[in-house]
């Protein structure tokens, strides 16, 4: 009676402190391999969630490289993001945004060095890309007032004069246009707002917004839901990491007089062309994304995400650890790493060289 | 299993045992438990929200230029919305259900079907979340498309129809779906309550098994309908993962269940926001909740009413 009670418990009990005790055992003997890294110690950022992905990756490799240290990135939202690292909670931030100057100045740093400025790597460029799911179409070129007119609502219909015209040779059907966006906050949400205001303000008139700033259209939420529904949709378009396009047809970008499909090398660019912000101290490499630029082969809809930290620490074993990760993150390395796990733009060398001062200066 | 432990009842004068104090204490305490829980949830939404309904509206970005009452409005529509197709869907079919396993069914298939019925009240959310955006959403767009090319002349059917599906009468067939089992479980416990008697001398009266039913069954299940239902609007006011999967929320307050701009839900709005969310922005989400604590509130407060002023007709006293 009582083996028939307690029985199937006991086995399941017994089975599973088997499969964790085997994970357990696992983790040990994977920091047992020999490193000559004599880094230690537990390392604490957090931000912005569109970072997780890429995150994670040089977590991982960062940590196969120095067995003795952690590295925690807890992928809580931008604004949870930039809230801790001025707490004092987190060593390292990422951030879809910049802090913006006024914040810097009249903004307290707790983990940095008292009269100590923060520097901001854009380290995690990734080209958002415009898919859509029309049968039989593989690739439209769309300027900037037609994505415009698609996704405010103002073109509803995917044979629309403004569409066909660039498009001679597709063959477009009678139907109705789903433009599908992000119903959460998102940073890829800004960015691709951010764009369609600087590219065509006539037409999208409301200001780059984490949120989508007009009623209509269809929401979904987070990069997955947005992908879900422009595939089992029809005639439907979205924008979204352009690392989930997958099958999906995808939109080639009207910049100047050509067009200009989403390509790494392309979102590297946009950023190479565009300006630093002014008015900031040396490591502050805070970018100013020159959307309406017209250069030849820049791919104007990037995120840019920043990796934020103190130029001067408090504490040196954070200083350490933190100049540690961030070269390891702009390193080739570190981008080729990021790439392959997230889609992500590696930054160009003149970005590095620039980012790379700002990451030895740390201390 | 078998054997009768409980002696048998002797009348004594009432002496406080140590077991009656330990146990009416111990229910006490429970009683006071959930009392203090819920003051406590209230406390925390009236003490954080409050900043939001105070500050200047302009500092909120995710008013956009309103107030809160303009960015709560279309939310609390939607939840109320949502729930009530929801329930309008569930009701009937939770009933005969229950009817069917309670009166019909064979034993046998009578027990399956309530296991089934259960089962489907442990399914998580997020799953239903999935099917819901994923299988059932791109399933019944033709439906959808077909309804509004023929039946737009009807005010919830207007178009334009939704390209994927996506819009409020499927969330709310997916919130059908997941307060089904809540109110078929509580219906079916309840029409088995009723006295055989009862059911009897309708049938001997000559009543068929449907007139047994509308006679001895239902008037004795009645407020005990409500109250289920009660308990499955509880749930459909405040589910937020499937909701959130599943609902494609652009737009404001509006009847049409069939378009892409729906207005969102209370709950499905506080996930959607809340990650990305700082500053005064947690403070309005949390005031949201606060809105949606009040008006589940209120619900039950009607529900109860309703309740008690049926009890007088119901077999229940």
């Amino acid at each position: 009676m009582n083996i028939k009670r307690y029985g199937f418990p006991l086995a399941v009990a017994a089975a599973a402190s088997l499969l964790l005790t085997s994970c357990a055992a696992n983790e040990s003997a994977a920091s047992g391999s020999d490193s000559d890294s004599s880094l230690s110690g537990t390392l604490i950022g957090g931000g912005a969630s569109s970072q997780q992905a890429a995150q994670e990756a040089w977590v991982a490799a960062f940590q196969e490289a120095n067995p003795d240290v952690t590295v925690e990135y807890a992928p809580e939202g931008s604004g949870a993001g930039r809230e801790n690292f001025m707490a004092g909670a987190s060593s390292f931030a990422g951030s879809d945004a910049a802090f913006t100057s006024d914040e810097i100045s009249s903004g307290e740093f707790a983990s940095c060095a008292a009269d100590s400025s923060i520097i901001e790597i854009p380290a995690y460029i990734s080209p958002i890309a415009i898919v859509f799911n029309v049968d039989g179409i593989d690739s439209l070129n769309l300027d900037a007032a037609t994505l415009a007119g698609i996704f405010s609502g103002e073109i509803t219909t995917w044979n629309d004069e403004a569409i066909t015209s660039q498009n001679p040779d597709a063959d477009l059907p009678d139907q109705a246009i789903t433009a599908v966006h992000r119903s959460d906050e998102s940073g890829t949400t800004e960015n691709f707002t951010d764009y369609l205001h600087a590219a065509a303000g006539d037409i999208w008139d409301s200001e780059a917004s984490e949120t989508w700033p007009y009623d209509g259209g269809e929401g979904a939420q987070g990069t997955s839901g947005v992908i879900d529904a422009v595939t089992n949709g029809t005639g439907t378009i979205g924008y979204a990491d352009a690392s989930r396009a997958g099958d999906l047809g995808t939109v080639a970008v009207g910049v100047g007089d050509e067009y200009v499909p989403y390509s790494a090398e392309a979102a590297a660019a946009i950023v190479d062309a565009s300006p630093f912000a002014e008015g900031r101290e040396d490591g502050d490499l805070a970018i100013e994304l020159d959307r309406s630029s017209t250069e030849a082969g820049v791919y104007p809809i990037v995120l840019v995400s920043y990796l934020i930290a103190c130029s001067e620490y408090e504490d040196a074993e954070a200083a350490e650890l933190t100049k540690a990760y961030l070269s390891y993150v702009i390193s080739d390395e570190g981008q080729a790493v990021s790439e392959e796990a997230a889609g992500t733009a590696p930054i160009s060398s003149t970005l590095f060289d620039k980012a790379s001062t700002a990451v030895e200066a740390i201390k | 299993m078998t054997s009768t432990t409980a002696s048998p009842p002797v009348r004594k004068p009432a002496v406080k045992r140590l077991g009656d104090r330990i146990f009416s204490g111990s229910a006490l305490t429970a009683g006071t438990l959930i009392l203090a829980t819920l003051a406590a949830v209230a406390a925390f939404l009236v003490v954080q929200g409050f900043p939001a309904l105070t500050a200047d509206p302009d500092e909120i970005s995710l008013f956009a230029g309103g107030n809160f009452w303009t960015y709560v409005a279309p939310l609390a529509f939607g939840t109320v919305w949502a729930a009530f197709l929801a329930l309008l869907m569930a009701i009937p079919v939770s009933v005969g259900i229950a009817l069917f396993i309670s009166h019909y069914a064979p034993r046998r298939l009578a027990q399956a079907l309530g296991y089934i019925i259960d089962l489907l009240a442990a399914v998580p959310s997020v799953v239903f979340g999935l099917w819901g955006a994923n299988v059932l959403a791109p399933a019944i767009q033709p439906v959808y498309a077909w309804l509004t090319a023929h039946l737009g002349w009807f005010p919830l059917f207007a178009p334009p129809v939704s390209g994927t599906g996506r819009t409020l009468l499927t969330a709310a067939i997916v919130l059908a779906v997941m307060v089904l089992p809540v109110i078929t479980a509580l219906c079916r416990e309840l029409f088995l309550q009723t006295p055989v008697l009862h059911e009897e001398a309708a049938l001997a009266l000559g009543a068929t098994r449907w007139e047994m039913i509308r006679m001895a069954v239902l008037p004795f299940g009645r407020s005990g309908i409500v109250s289920a239902s009660m308990l499955g609007l509880g749930r459909a006011l405040g589910e937020t993962m499937a909701v959130a999967m599943v609902l494609s929320a652009s737009g404001g307050i509006s009847f049409k269940v069939l378009t892409s701009a729906n207005p969102g839900t209370i709950a499905a709005n506080i996930a959607l926001s809340f990650p990305e969310a700082f500053g005064l922005n947690v403070d309005a989400l949390i005031a949201t909740g606060l809105l949606l604590f009040a008006i589940t509130l209120i619900i039950n407060m009607i529900a109860r009413w309703i309740v008690a002023r049926r009890k007088e007709f119901s077999g229940a006293n």
